[in-house]
């Protein structure tokens, strides 16, 4: 395998960028911590355990999007379907820091950057995606397996593009090429990763709301319609 | 077991398959990261950067490149797709152990009269 994967090495941020990101990315993830807290009960904390698992295990499946390039999940739209934002940025970051620390997959400097990236802005963006698609969309497992692919795409595009931002605020090489190329080139192969991402998260997503629809936090407990399954009759509606 | 031990279990064994096993047959092509970080430079048939001005230039070694699972292979295990599976193995349980650990310990705690059996 390559030496660094999606996630950055040391010295591509600057120092004291990457320790300003550092700590905002502590402190979001003490809110986190926080709000999550109120949601983990004995239910769901194992889950979230295996949530994390899962995002490890999917990491390593790097997927080709074009000659010679690939990618693969990041999984903050996954993480957020199942157990909501807070506890998803906290099982991203549980993930970004094993692959750190035991892996050698992103740089010990650079987990800031790789958790506000990958753990707390593909969350966020993933579930504000999330919560606007599942008010218009259908609950059938069509409106969820397309939420789940938008969020997926959206997500991981503006999760690589807040790395372009980091670059611009502090990279360590001063580029000849403009960084607004890079950044095209950043949101288009990102775009082709967030595809492949998309559909992967749209399986997984669809094939646990089949299994166990109590454990899609987005869902709020309620079943997915299938259409041999009979629809609840609006108010006073009869047939 | 309960309907939920299941699932754990199941899904612990797909995790487990995809991170063991799959993860052998993985693209190993410079990601979209790595693709954009080179960018700007020639890059030699070694992957090697001969020329230009890139992000990747800036990149330092990892303080963890000797360790024991650095890069996902295994030190002291030649065989790339066993080295690779096994370390995935051992980087699902860890992560579940310190995930659901972490978890389990700041867990929301009920009243014990509030707990229903199941």
């Amino acid at each position: 395998m390559d030496p660094l994967a999606l996630h950055a090495a040391d010295g591509v941020i600057e120092l004291p960028v990457a320790s300003a990101f550092a700590a905002l990315a502590l402190g979001v993830l003490a809110v986190c911590l926080v709000r999550g807290r109120r949601q983990l009960d004995d239910r769901l904390a194992p889950m979230a355990g295996l949530v994390a698992a899962f995002v490890f295990a999917a990491q390593m499946l790097n997927f080709p999007v074009l000659p010679g390039v690939s990618g693969h999940l990041v999984g903050g739209a996954l993480a957020a379907l199942l157990v909501g934002p807070w506890v998803a940025a906290l099982c991203l970051s549980v993930v970004l820091i094993v692959q750190a620390l035991i892996f050698a997959d992103g740089g010990l400097t650079a987990l800031g950057i790789n958790i506000t990236n990958m753990a707390l802005v593909s969350t966020l963006v993933a579930y504000l995606v999330i919560a606007g698609l599942l008010k218009v969309l259908p609950r059938t497992r069509a409106g969820l397996a397309i939420t789940g692919f938008v969020a997926s795409v959206v997500s991981v595009v503006v999760a690589a593009l807040a790395f372009v931002g980091q670059y611009w605020i502090g990279g360590g090489v001063e580029l000849t090429v403009g960084l607004g190329e890079v950044a095209g080139t950043m949101a288009g192969v990102h775009t082709l990763i967030g595809i492949g991402e998309g559909l992967i998260t749209a399986v997984t997503v669809v094939t646990v709301a089949r299994v166990r629809p109590d454990l899609v936090y987005a869902l709020r407990g309620q079943r997915l319609v299938t259409p041999d399954s009979p629809r609840v009759p609006a108010t006073g509606g009869a047939a | 077991m309960s309907r939920r031990g299941w699932f754990l279990i199941g899904g612990l064994l797909v995790s487990l398959v995809l991170a063991g096993v799959v993860s052998g047959f993985a693209s190993s092509n410079p990601d979209g990261l790595e693709h954009a970080a080179q960018q700007g430079c020639t890059v030699d048939d070694q992957g090697e950067i001969v020329d230009g001005s890139c992000m990747a230039q800036a990149e330092q070694e990892h303080d963890l490149a000797d360790s024991w699972f650095a890069d996902y292979g295994i030190r002291g295990i030649e065989n790339e797709r066993l080295a690779t599976g096994l370390s995935g193995v051992v980087g699902v349980l860890v992560t579940f152990a310190i995930g659901g650990g972490l978890f389990w310990l700041v867990r929301r705690r009920r009243p014990a009269s509030a707990e229903k059996p199941e």
